[in-house]
């Protein structure tokens, strides 16, 4: 006869051994999903800490007794390979289970089956959940600040134009490709410039003037994050070719430059924007004080684009720059037109990363009184009708941002991986 | 001649370009500030400051000069970025290891923890955890004991306090021990190499460790005593812990925030690095007869770490940048104290935001030139 070993499982009674290793894992997953879900405590017979303890000690058992190599059972082994390679292993699989179970139903409840996104006014939550209503009422303020309600298509029409116009470069014909480059860096900002002045500010055309002091929420950051982007890629290819210049001064300025910006955090750039750069402008020369922050931020981005840009340009062999020299070009020609496309393409994952850095530090305009979402939501926070709420704000706001991060670092993985095969 | 030309009309442009910028600044900050009235100086550093600072790990109290606001700002932003990058640290390894773990499960919940954690702006993170999730903690008179002798509340986290006598003869004792602890790896390593025997060294490092110290309660008159947070009424409702050390509620937002950020990109410097060193490294280490501790001690680390120290240290250096936001949520920190409220007060903003700005400047450029003299210290020396 042979010996059934609780500890040691052995390959000559597969079946009892994954069967009863199943079920006491069945039986502690089932306590604890009662525990948490029913709030019923199967093992309240059981004396003080143990009643906490039981479902590890039993999973574990079960766990251990199902541990069999080779079983020869197709979904036994791949669970033990993923879940189950050795105790520890096996610890931290119920550990991570038993938390989420525990987790989920607090969880839910608060964020969705208590919760309250009914009604227009604070009343209106009574439950213990969350009040979504509060997010639903001030979707406006997050999404476009204190600009005026009325004119919000005038925003969403300004940047419909402007990503239309992005994609400009998709439909060029052939023939005009070659002028791609010198659209994306000169014409497209200029355009984009014109649009969004014309529109968002108004003035003319019969648009109502609105003040900066009035844009908000999360279109003041695509704004924000859209020009510094497509204002500090030029500067910073200008920098980073500085600092690979064998001219001794333009090295050192630039490396000066790059160093400067690059050591010295974001917050104190805007600081600097907004209480010391007045100082330097002549007496009645007044800028507005978005225009000072993006200029801040683009100076301050631009360093970190040379840097990215200087990746790129060392990982190019030397023998494309002594072919182009052996053809006869000088240095702006090599450099358009041997040089820089390839450079250029190796660093987009490398520039998306930067531009998702810039989106991440877009909310710090905050401290210079520009009200971008989290501006909003300190706002909000502190409206008097509305006190209480600041969980489910940044909640709120940390699922917008979460999103478009998340999706722009898919996007630059998907780049990476793209040009990655190409060399 | 022409070649000259080419190399050195550029040269001074550039040059003609930076001073005329500089120039054109500075001659329009001079004018605006003879018209206001102010006046270009660093004297402001020795007057009395007059305003409090709430947290400070010097004494400080409005009499000091700026000077001292400034070096209690800095010790603070040092403070917040040195505890921080402990926490990074650990949590970073743990998370970058259990990226590479064989179980699912595990492999999951790390790669989602740091999809998370690094998705999500720095500034909104520290904002939660200051204003939703530790407003959400008790008042300090329903607070629970944390071990039997910390409390978590709203108001801060409150420690107990060591309170030590004789506290140098405590250091000199683990002076001694680590000195000793070098000789004896010195010693160690000798006798490996000229003989060939080994000897625990660890076993022995831990043991004096504890022991030496340990002989400083003993013989050497050190005492230690803990000082417990104890509760107090202040009024009918209002109550407090005196006693012990007491944390800001700014301070642990503020570490939360930069550590759990922080430590998805330590994570994934770590999983790159592990995943950098080769197989056949760990399969030739193995067939020459190494145990798997060696393994991962002399073969894994030494050349993980390679690739992991200098981008994990761009990460604290960003962190340390980063620790600024505690002006948001008004942590006394260089920023706040300095740009924030000496500036209010003094209105020299030239002078300081200069100072703070270089203040930054210089621990980067400190950094980062220790980590040059390192890597090229560590550098793989080919031939």
């Amino acid at each position: 006869m042979q010996t059934f070993n609780f500890l040691k499982p052995n390959r000559d009674n597969i079946k009892n051994y994954s069967i009863i290793g199943s079920f006491l894992v069945l039986v502690s997953l089932i306590d604890v999903i009662s525990n948490a879900f029913l709030k019923i405590n199967l093992t309240s017979f059981l004396p003080g800490s143990l009643t906490t303890l039981f479902p590890l000690v039993i999973g574990l058992i079960g766990l251990n007794m199902m541990r069999i190599d080779y079983s020869g059972n197709k979904s036994l082994d791949l669970l033990n390979k993923n879940i189950n390679t050795n105790n520890f292993n096996a610890l931290l699989t119920l550990l991570i289970l038993f938390s989420i179970i525990k987790a989920l139903p607090q969880s839910l409840s608060w964020m969705i089956f208590d919760a309250t996104i009914s009604g227009d006014s604070k009343d209106a939550c009574t439950g213990t959940g969350a009040c979504w209503t509060y997010i639903k009422v001030w979707f406006r303020r997050f999404m476009y600040g204190m600009y005026p309600n009325e004119f919000h298509w005038r925003i969403n029409t300004a940047f419909i134009l402007v990503i239309a116009l992005g994609f400009v470069g998709y439909f060029m014909k052939e023939n005009l490709k070659k002028y791609l480059a010198l659209y994306y860096v000169i014409i497209y900002p200029v355009i984009a410039y014109l649009v969004i002045y014309y529109l968002i500010s108004g003035g003319s055309f019969g648009l109502q003037w609105v003040e900066t002091g009035a844009w908000g929420g999360l279109s003041l950051t695509f704004i924000v994050s859209f020009f510094c982007l497509i204002f500090c890629f030029p500067l910073g290819m200008i920098f980073a070719l500085g600092r690979r210049s064998n001219l001794p001064v333009i090295k050192y300025i630039s490396i000066c430059y790059i160093e400067f910006w690059r050591g010295v955090p974001l917050i104190t750039v805007l600081f600097m924007s907004s209480v010391m750069f007045p100082m330097f402008l002549p007496e009645d020369f007044f800028m507005d004080k978005l225009v000072r922050v993006i200029i801040a931020i683009t100076l301050f981005e631009a360093a970190y684009c040379a840097e990215v840009i200087r990746g790129g340009l060392q990982s190019l062999p030397r023998g494309q720059y002594d072919a182009a020299k052996s053809l006869g070009m000088g240095y702006w020609k090599m450099h358009i037109f041997v040089i820089l496309p390839q450079a250029l393409k190796l660093v987009i994952p490398g520039i998306a990363n930067t531009f998702l850095a810039l989106v991440k530090d877009t909310p710090l305009i905050f401290v210079v009184g520009l009200a971008e979402l989290a501006g909003m939501l300190a706002l909000a926070k502190t409206n008097p009708k509305w006190l209480g709420f600041a969980m489910e704000g940044y909640i709120f706001a940390s699922i917008v941002f979460w999103i478009i991060c998340y999706a722009m670092s898919k996007y630059s993985y998907n780049l990476e991986a793209k040009y990655k095969t190409e060399r | 001649m022409n070649n000259i030309i080419k190399r050195y009309i550029p040269q001074i442009l550039a040059v003609l370009f930076v001073v005329l910028i500089f120039g054109f600044l500075t001659l329009n900050a001079q004018t605006n500030m003879d018209n206001r009235g102010i006046d270009f100086g660093f004297d402001f550093l020795s007057q009395e400051s007059s305003f409090d600072v709430q947290f400070s790990l010097i004494e400080y109290s409005g009499s000091d000069s700026y000077a001292r606001a400034f070096l209690v700002g800095l010790l603070n932003t040092l403070l917040v970025s040195f505890i921080s990058i402990i926490i990074c640290t650990i949590l970073g390894v743990i998370i970058g290891v259990a990226r590479l773990s064989s179980n699912y499960l595990i492999k999951n919940t790390a790669a989602w923890y740091v999809e998370f954690f690094r998705n999500i702006p720095l500034l909104l993170q520290i904002f939660f955890w200051y204003y939703a999730a530790l407003r959400a903690l008790p008042m300090p008179e329903k607070a629970d004991a944390w071990f039997g002798v910390t409390y978590m509340t709203v108001k801060g986290y409150y420690i107990p306090a060591m309170v030590w006598e004789n506290l140098n003869v405590f250091l000199y004792c683990g002076l001694a021990a680590i000195i000793a602890i070098i000789v004896l790896r010195n010693y160690a390593n000798n006798l490996r190499d000229t003989q060939g025997k080994q000897i625990p060294v660890l076993l022995y490092s831990v043991a004096l460790l504890i022991v030496l110290p340990l002989l400083s309660f003993l013989f050497g008159g050190v005492s230690l005593e803990f000082e417990i947070p104890e509760l107090k009424k202040l009024s009918k409702i209002s109550y407090i812990y005196e006693g012990g050390i007491s944390l800001p509620p700014e301070l642990i937002a503020l570490v939360l925030a930069l550590s759990l950020y922080t430590s998805t990109f330590v994570a994934e410097c770590v999983r790159a690095g592990i995943e950098g060193v080769s197989k056949g490294q760990k399969e030739a280490a193995a067939s020459v007869g190494l145990t798997p501790n060696q393994v991962l001690k002399l073969v894994i680390m030494p050349q993980a770490l390679r690739i992991i120290i200098p981008p994990t240290t761009n990460q604290y250096l960003n962190l340390t940048k980063n620790s600024s936001l505690a002006a948001a949520i008004a942590y006394p920190d260089l920023v706040l104290v300095f740009a924030g409220t000496a500036l209010m007060q003094t209105g020299k903003a030239i002078e300081i935001v200069s100072i703070t700005m270089l203040t930054y400047l210089t621990i980067s450029l400190t950094i980062a030139a220790i980590m040059n003299w390192y890597n090229k210290k560590i550098e793989i020396k080919e031939k």
